[in-house]
């Protein structure tokens, strides 16, 4: 007996030692930089000219800055706005091509082709995809070209000197990039539904849309927040496509400045106090979000 | 009766169609870009400019020339260097990520279920607002300009821990490592010689993942290496936007895109089944 005992034991010892990579990295390269961004919120510091400003401690005067003079909320709204013009359609498309796909009297033929082609806009590097976009859309790019040899215009259209052509822009390419994502991951939650509901409904004479409205919607619902909340989590990052698009100005006229690209301009221009306040605000933000997110993944669990 | 099942059938050839002409629509969506970057990075700059041609040029082997001769953009180098913090980045994130998943999948100590709930909560949240302590951390340890930084925090992935642990709740009975302990085997050896070959199919895609993510990114490097020489594929994408655009050989710029964007298209032609598969298993839980 307490030879088994010691040798449980022994075992247990391999458990700790197999968990000390993740958490000896963790500390060091998430969780100190963490407490170093918070503990540097606090502080005015940043370079004036050639001139270093501090370090002084300020208390919260870093977080009041950033909504008095920073038009932090112009750029919440950017980023909002920009998301919601790429996760509408993409969850609208998403829902229903999942539908689609799992419909067994539609029997679509190529379905695997299909989600081959749509899956892979997510895969590409975001900053070429962004470029390409940049290129073709230019003013004397090839979009504009075929647009007049189709007599559709008369004059290139300057998808970038405009505010709806640009976010619309960056809204197209998220949404391209995640609509075969989110259209797999619906699949997989429609084919987890209890089959036995859809029969019961088809021999009750149910058509596609009213199975789709009040059977696969309410069954979805888990994996519709899921979706949402990580989509949210994924658009409040969004900085890759408007920085390489916009070359990191967030023009015409910074609205299409996201949070992290003007989180990214403080840490380039080393002002590490206003730096530290927004950091500190978007990670208690995407936090709150992450813990949804697990609460989600335990229900299921259980 | 069989009026209403000809209705019903007619229903269902329009409803088939009208699915068919959205697939196509999107479809030519996804790839008319791509499209038009392959033609594009095989003509030549003056026949870009003088307007769009659906077929291809004769100017491919010469553009390609063109960019690699190029000084400001040394992107040869950033090809090399893209593909060693790549391929280092995804050895090492599938290999203890599968190490971490193991001691939280086999072992029973007492903080166990503290620390898989732990890693669950923290999966979602993002490198980007921990960067300004990150970036200072690594200015204090002298690594600006190194891989280290790049490459060593995949150690910790929560997400692929995530994966891995699902994948192993699904083929990875106790009894198989309660049989190699019979045998005499040590748990480091059980683990490398008897589970990660089980765990193949799932590391398979994580390594295809965790490849492309550190290909692509460009938000952390960008911070991190400022060396000419250093720099990876999405650094100098950035700086050839920044540049003067208007000078430049249109030819070149897509063929630079393209030389980014295809090694990643190349392995997702072979390998799609499974990768398109690896998504559906790893966000639901069946």
């Amino acid at each position: 007996m307490s030879k088994k005992k010691s040798s449980c034991v022994r075992y247990t010892k391999w458990g700790y030692i197999f968990l000390i990579p993740f958490f000896l990295v963790y500390t060091i390269f998430s969780l100190i930089p963490l407490i170093s961004t918070i503990y540097n919120s606090f502080f005015e510091n940043y370079m004036s000219g050639l001139n270093q400003i501090g370090p002084t401690f300020v208390g919260f005067d870093n977080y009041i800055k950033l909504f008095k003079e920073a038009n932090i909320l112009k750029y919440t709204w950017n980023t909002i706005i920009i998301w919601l013009l790429g996760f509408i359609p993409q969850i609208v498309v998403s829902l229903t091509l999942a539908a689609w796909f799992v419909d067994l009297r539609l029997k679509l033929k190529a379905k695997g082709f299909f989600k081959t082609v749509i899956y892979m806009p997510g895969l590409i590097m975001a900053a070429a995809f962004s470029m390409l976009f940049f290129s073709i859309f230019s003013d004397a790019g090839p979009v504009n070209d075929i647009l007049m040899d189709l007599n559709i215009i008369d004059q290139p259209f300057r998808f970038l000197a405009n505010v709806g052509g640009t976010r619309g822009l960056i809204a197209l390419m998220n949404f391209l990039m995640w609509f075969g994502n989110t259209t797999i991951i619906l699949m997989a939650g429609i084919l987890g539904i209890d089959t036995s509901l859809f029969e019961a409904a088809e021999v009750d004479g149910a058509r596609a849309f009213q199975i789709f409205r009040f059977i696969t919607i309410p069954q979805l619902k888990p994996i519709l927040v899921y979706v949402l909340i990580t989509s949210l989590i994924g658009g409040l990052q969004m900085f890759d496509v408007p920085q390489i698009l916009t070359n990191g100005r967030g023009l015409p006229n910074n609205t299409s400045m996201t949070l992290i690209m003007y989180l990214n301009k403080h840490l380039f221009s080393k002002n590490y106090g206003l730096g530290g306040a927004l950091s500190v605000m978007l990670f208690t933000l995407t936090l709150a979000l992450s813990l949804l997110v697990y609460r989600i993944f335990v229900k299921k669990e259980n | 009766m069989i009026n209403k099942n000809d209705n019903g059938l007619l229903g269902l050839y329009i409803r088939r169609a009208f699915s068919y002409f959205v697939l196509i629509f999107l479809m030519i969506l996804c790839l008319l870009p791509f499209y038009i970057l392959i033609i594009n990075s095989t003509r030549a700059h003056p026949d870009i400019q003088k307007g769009f041609s659906f077929l291809p040029g004769s100017y491919f082997v010469r553009n390609f020339k063109a960019l690699l001769a190029d000084k400001n953009l040394p992107v040869v180098k950033g090809t090399i260097n893209s593909f060693i913090i790549a391929g280092l980045t995804a050895l090492l994130t599938t290999y203890f990520s599968s190490i971490t998943a193991y001691s939280v999948h086999v072992y029973d100590f007492k903080f166990k279920k503290v620390i898989y709930s732990f890693i669950l909560m923290i999966m979602m949240v993002p490198t980007q607002v921990t960067s300004l302590g990150f970036i200072k951390l690594i200015r204090d340890m002298k690594m600006l300009n190194s891989y280290i930084p790049l490459i060593v925090p995949s150690i910790a992935a929560p997400i692929v821990v995530f994966f891995i642990k699902q994948y192993m709740d699904a083929v990875l009975p106790l009894e198989i490592v309660e049989a190699a302990r019979i045998d005499g085997s040590h748990e480091f050896k059980t683990f490398n010689k008897i589970v990660l070959p089980i765990l193949k199919p799932a590391i398979a895609v994580q390594i295809i993942f965790a490849f492309t993510n550190s290909w692509n990114n460009y938000f952390i490097p960008a911070l991190v290496l400022t060396d000419k020489d250093k720099k990876t594929l999405p650094i100098l994408i950035a700086q050839l936007r920044s540049a003067d655009f208007l000078k430049f050989d249109m030819g070149k710029v897509y063929m630079m895109i393209a030389l980014s964007i295809f090694p990643i298209v190349i392995v997702y032609m072979f390998l799609s089944r499974q990768i398109v598969g690896g998504v559906a298993m790893g966000s639901v839980k069946g």
